[in-house]
Formats: C-alpha cells, sequence, structure tokens
C-alpha cells in the first residue's frame, strides 16, 4: 500500500512538473524585455540607511512623477536577498540601488546604460571604474562616501600638538598615536576588517586584485609592508581595534573618548552630531603611504533591470535622481557625496567638514566588485582580526590562494 | 484511509477472482483517490515539486536569472557536491567550517535544553508546587515570542557594555565582547595557545585542521547557544509536563511502597515510561538545531570569523548572496542527509532494548 501511495505522490508531481513548465513561471528569459512606451510605474529598490533617505528618494520620485507616470520607492530589508528573488521569478524591481562589493553579481541581469549619460565624463572616474565590467559603464553611480582621520581637537591640543603635526605620511602617524596614547585612551582607533586596513594596503601601492579583478596580486612586497605596518602599530598598542577597548566600532570608541584619531567614514559627520554632540573634533586626509596618499570609496549605483518594460522611463528617472540639484538634496537629507565632480565646489561650500573626505575622491581605490570573492575577503577578515598575532606574510598567501581560485586561475 | 472507504480491504489480501468481486473495489479505489487528490495535488504542488527543482538546482549551474528550467541552465554532474566536499579550496573550508559549527551547537544545545526540560516539568509536576500556573506560563513564555525579537534582545543583553558584561563586573569579570570574540572555549579553556600542536595543526578533515576542529563554539556561538536553550526549553517542557500528568500514579506508589528512594523512582520508573516523549523532544530537538538559521540571520551573519557560521545560513549566503544557487541546494541536500542520519542515529540508541 505505501510504496504504491509513494509512487502515485511522485507520478502526480511529475505530471506536474512539465505541466507547470509550461506555464508562464517558467519562461525562457533569453528574449530581452518587450519596451511599453507611455505612462509608467516604475519599482524602485534600495536599501535606506534611514528614514531621513527613504524620504528624499520618495520626494524626489514623486518630483519627477508626470504625464502619468509615477515611480514607487520602497526601502528593502535585506536587499540583496529580494533582488535575488525578484530576478529569480522574472519580476526584479525597475530600477535598483546596486552596492558596489555586489555589482558584477547582479551585472548580467542589469541594462548597461552609463556609457550614454550625457554626464557620464562628470562622474567621478573612480566611481567610473568600480561599475565598468569589460569596458561598458553599466550605472550611473548614486553617490559615495570615502575615509578619512579625524582627530579629537581637544586631545591634540593637551598633548601639546599643533596644525603642523597633523600626519602626512605613516612614521608621523604612527608618532602622533604614540604621543595620543595616555593611560586609559588609544591613539587610533580602526575597524578591523578590508574596509579600513584596506586603506593602508592602497598606500603601499598594493591591492588584493589588479585593476581588471583577473588576476590576484595579494602576496606583494607592497601589501606586506601595510600590512606588517599596521600589525606593529597595534602591536605597540598605540592603535586598536574597536572590540580590544570595548566598543562596537570606532565611531563609538571615538564619540566615547576611548580613542584619540579614528580612521572612518563620511557617515561619521552626521553619527557624531547625533549622538556625541559634545565630542570636537577636525577631519583631515589619510596620511600618505609609501606609494602616495589612498583612501577607499564605498558607493552604490542606480541599476535598471534588464528585464524592465520602462527601460526608457528607468533612464529618465535616474537622470532625474543625477541632475546636481538633486544630488545636492540628498546630501543634505542623509549625508552622502555627490558623484558628480561638476557638485563638488557647491557640496565643499555647503558642508565644509566635508572637505576632508571629498579631497579623498582623488586617490580613492573603489572596493573589490566579484560577488564570488565575498567569501574569500571575509576569510581575510577573519585573518586580519588576528593581528597583530599573526603572521602577515602567512594571510597574505592564504588571501593570494583564495583569490586565485576564486577567479578561476 | 482505509476508514473512510466503504469496503475496507485488508492490504496485502488478495483480490476475490472474478469480475463480480473486483468492479467495487476498483470504483472505491477511484472515489478514494479522488478523495486525495486535493492534499496529493497541493503536496505535490508545494512540497515535491519545490524538492525536486532543488534536487535538479543543486546539480546545475543556474545563476538565478529567470527559470532553472529554461535552455541555458546545463547539469553539472556532482560539481556542486565536489566543490563542498572534496575540492581543497574556501567553499570547502567554509562548509566544514560551519558543519562544526552546528556540530557544537547540537551537542550543547540538545542535551541542555532536553535536560531542563525535564527538570522544569518534573518541578512543575510537583503537587505541593503553589503558583502552577504562573510557573507553567513564565516557563513556557520565551517559546511564543517570536525568534526574531528575542535575538535583538539578546543583541543588547550580549553587548560589549550590556547588562550581562555589567552583571559579570560584580563579580570583578571583565566580559567578554560576547558577538565579536571567535575564540573557541576549548581553545581558551588551554589557554589559546598560539602554538598548537603540530599533530593536530598539521592534519585535518574537509581542509580543517583538527586543531581547528576542536576549537569548541565560540564565545559568539555561546551566547547563540543560551538564547537557543532559553527560547526552546519551554515547549519541550510542556510535552514532559502533558506526559507526566498521564502517568499513573499508581506505579509511582507502587515503588515507593516498595521502599525505592525518590532517585530510584525517577531513574527506574519515571524516566522510562518517558521513553516516548524523550525520544520526541530530542528528535525535534535534533532536527530544530541542525536548522538554526533565524537566530544567525539576525545576531551575527555567520560573523565573527565564520564561528556562527551553520550550514543553514550559509546555504541561504551562498544562494542569495552569492547567487551560487546549485551550491546553496547542495548544502542543503547534505544537511538534510546529516539530519537524516543523526535521528537514525538516535533512533538505534533509543531503541527498546529486549
Amino acid at each position: 500500500m505505501l510504496p504504491r501511495r509513494t509512487v502515485a505522490a511522485f507520478a502526480a508531481a511529475g505530471l506536474l512538473l512539465p505541466l507547470s513548465a509550461c506555464g508562464s513561471g517558467f519562461d525562457d528569459s533569453s528574449q530581452p524585455a518587450t519596451q511599453q512606451a507611455g505612462p509608467a510605474t516604475l519599482k524602485v529598490m534600495i536599501a535606506a540607511s534611514g528614514g531621513a533617505e527613504l524620504k528624499a528618494m520618495q520626494d524626489a520620485a514623486a518630483a519627477w512623477g508626470k504625464d502619468g507616470s509615477k515611480a514607487e520607492v520602497v526601502s528593502a530589508n535585506d536587499l540583496p536577498q529580494q533582488l535575488s528573488q525578484g530576478f529569480a521569478a522574472g519580476s526584479p524591481p525597475d530600477v535598483f540601488a546596486v552596492d558596489a562589493t555586489k555589482f558584477q553579481g547582479y551585472a548580467d541581469q542589469m541594462l548597461p546604460y552609463g556609457d550614454g549619460l550625457s554626464y557620464s565624463g562628470d562622474i567621478y572616474p573612480t566611481l567610473r571604474t568600480t561599475f565598468t565590467k569589460d569596458g561598458k559603464l553599466y550605472c550611473a553611480p548614486k553617490d559615495f562616501s570615502t575615509l578619512a582621520l579625524a582627530v579629537n581637537t581637544d586631545d591634540w591640543a593637551a598633548a601639546g600638538l599643533t596644525d603642523t603635526d597633523l600626519p602626512k605620511t605613516w612614521d608621523q602617524l604612527e608618532s602622533v598615536a604614540r604621543k595620543l596614547t595616555t593611560g586609559g585612551r588609544t591613539g587610533l582607533v580602526f575597524n578591523d576588517t578590508r574596509d579600513r586596513v584596506g586603506a593602508f594596503l592602497v598606500q603601499a601601492g598594493g591591492w588584493a586584485t589588479d585593476a581588471d579583478q583577473k588576476q590576484a596580486t595579494a602576496d606583494t612586497p607592497q601589501n606586506l609592508q601595510a600590512l606588517t605596518y599596521v600589525r606593529d602599530l597595534l602591536a605597540a598598542g598605540v592603535a586598536k581595534y574597536p572590540k580590544q577597548i570595548g566598543a562596537g566600532d570606532s565611531g563609538e570608541a571615538f564619540g566615547q573618548h576611548k580613542a584619540s584619531m579614528s580612521i572612518d567614514g563620511n557617515w561619521m559627520v552626521g553619527g557624531m552630531k547625533k549622538d556625541y554632540p559634545g565630542v570636537k573634533y577636525r577631519v583631515v586626509a589619510l596620511p600618505a603611504g609609501p606609494a602616495g596618499p589612498g583612501t577607499l570609496s564605498f558607493t552604490q549605483c542606480w541599476g535598471i533591470a534588464a528585464k524592465s518594460k520602462f527601460q526608457e522611463q528607468a533612464k529618465q528617472l535616474v537622470d532625474s535622481f543625477m541632475q546636481p540639484q538633486q544630488q545636492l538634496a540628498f546630501a543634505e537629507a542623509f549625508g552622502v557625496i555627490p558623484s558628480r565632480q561638476s557638485v563638488r565646489a557647491q557640496y565643499e561650500q555647503k558642508f565644509p567638514a566635508q572637505s576632508a573626505f571629498v579631497a579623498g575622491a582623488d586617490h580613492a581605490h573603489g572596493p573589490v566588485t566579484l560577488t564570488k570573492m565575498d567569501p574569500v575577503l571575509t576569510d581575510f577578515d577573519a585573518q586580519l582580526q588576528q593581528l597583530p598575532g599573526a603572521d602577515p606574510k602567512r594571510i597574505l598567501q592564504q588571501l593570494q590562494q583564495n583569490t586565485a581560485a576564486a577567479l578561476g586561475q | 484511509m482505509g476508514t473512510l472507504l466503504t469496503t475496507p480491504v485488508a492490504p496485502g489480501a488478495a483480490p476475490p477472482r472474478g469480475t463480480r468481486g473486483r468492479r467495487p473495489l476498483r470504483r472505491d479505489g477511484r472515489a478514494g483517490w479522488l478523495f486525495l487528490a486535493p492534499t496529493l495535488i497541493v503536496l505535490g504542488l508545494f512540497m515535491v515539486l519545490p524538492i525536486l527543482m532543488a534536487l535538479w538546482v543543486s546539480v546545475s549551474d543556474w545563476t538565478g536569472n529567470g527559470s532553472p528550467f529554461s535552455s541555458r541552465v546545463h547539469f553539472v554532474g556532482g560539481d556542486n557536491y565536489a566543490a563542498l566536499l572534496a575540492e581543497p579550496g574556501l567553499t570547502r573550508q567554509n562548509f566544514a567550517t560551519s558543519v562544526r559549527n552546528n556540530g557544537y551547537f547540537v551537542l550543547f544545545v540538545v542535551p541542555l535544553q532536553t535536560a531542563l526540560a525535564l527538570f522544569l516539568a518534573l518541578l512543575l509536576n510537583q503537587r505541593k508546587l503553589r503558583g502552577r500556573q504562573f510557573f507553567r506560563t513564565a516557563f513556557y513564555f520565551p517559546t511564543v515570542t517570536s525568534s526574531v525579537a528575542i535575538s535583538v534582545v539578546f543583541l543588547f543583553l550580549f553587548s560589549s557594555t550590556g547588562t550581562v558584561n555589567a552583571a559579570l563586573k560584580l563579580f570583578g569579570v571583565d566580559g567578554p565582547s560576547w558577538f565579536a570574540d571567535p575564540r573557541g572555549i576549548f581553545h581558551l579553556a588551554l589557554g589559546d595557545p598560539a602554538d598548537p600542536p603540530a599533530a593536530l595543526a598539521g592534519h585535518g578533515f574537509l581542509g580543517l585542521s583538527w586543531w581547528d576542529w576542536l576549537a569548541g563554539p565560540s564565545v559568539a556561538m555561546c551566547s547563540i547557544i543560551v538564547l537557543v536553550v532559553w527560547t526552546s526549553t519551554g515547549g519541550f517542557m510542556l510535552m514532559f509536563y502533558a506526559a507526566l500528568q498521564n502517568l499513573p500514579p499508581s506505579v509511582d506508589e507502587a515503588a515507593l511502597i516498595d521502599g525505592a528512594t525518590s532517585w530510584q523512582r525517577f531513574w527506574r520508573v519515571t524516566l522510562p515510561q518517558l521513553r516516548p516523549t524523550l525520544f520526541l523532544v530530542l528528535t525535534l530537538g535534533l532536527i530544530g538545531t541542525w536548522q538554526v538559521f533565524d537566530q544567525v540571520y539576525v545576531l551575527s551573519r555567520g560573523n565573527p570569523a565564520n564561528t556562527t557560521l551553520t550550514p543553514a545560513y550559509l546555504s541561504y549566503s551562498s544562494s542569495f548572496i552569492g547567487h551560487q544557487w546549485g551550491q546553496g541546494a547542495a548544502i542543503a541536500f547534505l544537511l538534510f542527509l546529516v539530519i537524516v542520519a543523526f535521528t537514525l542515529v538516535q533512533r538505534w540508541a533509543l531503541r527498546e532494548r529486549r
């Protein structure tokens, strides 16, 4: 009885399989989506950093809506997951924010419209590089952030330091960190991941991969020099990871006055104003390394789904988001840096506290954009967390090996 | 189902020869199938079919774009499974790490939650206990609240400046940054040596050295263990409690008259009678703990240093974040095999010995 029933169940499923395959859910998606003209209802999905960003986006979308077209902006709780679901189901949002670190994983499903933008030359070169694959600019960079050095001015003065002491080189950074390190306070704090330590790699002239992200370049003398420098800072106790001083991240450590200097992104400006308004600080560029100045950029772009039925309308919407005045409005609403160079002067005038971050755009390195590098870099983070106890050479060898494997070398 | 039919037929009974006997049986069979059809269709559509689809995905190179049955998706055989089990590399290492983490999780959670649930049920079952209703609710409460909400509360409790560390400070203990500490507790017990014994560090299994296999749950994982034990115990307690209430008091009284101590009565009289419930609790516990996902997703996402990575979360992140759908599906099927294996072992261990 039982086997027969099981067989019947499988037979039923077997019958259903081809049946449902004929249904609309399983259509072959190799065909380009048929385009529709006229009024469109666009679905826009972002990962809003907070209510302010969502509201600013919704306002901008409402301002764009005309001739019966409208755009609904939603904030995803988990953008990668919700995008993946949309792509797998064949109904992705028309316009969506793509994080640079995930960009290449989505590239096949995106409309490469970037080269057709009239203002593509106005976008910061580093951002253009980040969202370029096989020579094509896929999407318009939404905005960006960079890293800089925040300095507690009270501590600075108390240690007898002046403006001339602001660190320009690694040696100077170590020396001021040493002077600022007192009994209860650490000189320098930064998060224990590639997104901070990576800046030192760039300053030494290194990086995990080559510019095209085709070759692993982790195990190099440049990278070794950078990691050795970081290890020595940590080993000397003049720099610490946040968790070593009982803080969740570097912003918290700096705000709670557990550290006198912090390497952080420009989101810290809003965070400090909100959570630690009493702390007096200034932001300066990161010191240069042996290979010159270097910082990291973090960015998202406006992806348009290759499957969208309203690609023209989507492009118009993105254009409206990319207008200089709109970019400034976004910057004001949630503290990001506009991605167009022509807005720079206005932006710096309006937000002088951000100038060190904007200056970083000239020599900022974008993140690795290959999705399959995610586990490799997570493993790299895990290794970095073991510093200063771990051997930099071994960390880089492991990164080299894993990167090479991920790149299919 | 047999009882629903107008003419029940004993399974395996030979059908009577001749058309007179067969026709009503066939008609009954048809009616049976008709009644079964809605269930079969629903089960087939929402359970069997997705499982078969996932099985196909696990042996394909689907990239998550459109249908997995389109002509652009190819059969890759056991490649996805091989990457997880055979080929040296980060994929295999991460899978092994997730299995190790979850193994320790099961090893700690299942005995703890079972023992605690039984203990609480025994307490509640005492006739002289006052306010039984209150305690029953109090113990059961964590189970009915959302695991996500509880996880968020634990995030605050176990933060580096949270309640747990504040409490530890009262005893002069400097608490760790719970969710940031990747060190295994067995390694910590040995003083976290920088140079592990070469015999353990030099050899390994699935790309992870024996030294790493023996690390024990990380400090971060320990807080998840505490969380899960706390939330799941109440439900299992209720099962034990229901079983205890159903035990005939006469057996216990007979043992009492025979002069058995309370320990002997528990160990030799009560516990053997609870064997079916114990089996149920252990089975549910084993299955549930091997599938732990919510807490990891909310609290740590595998961090720090992959020490809270579990196969269920790895399956999710490989698929949805890494776009390696085949690998994600393969992990899910390997996890299924692990659960089946453990359930069989447990069934064998708890079998009735005669």
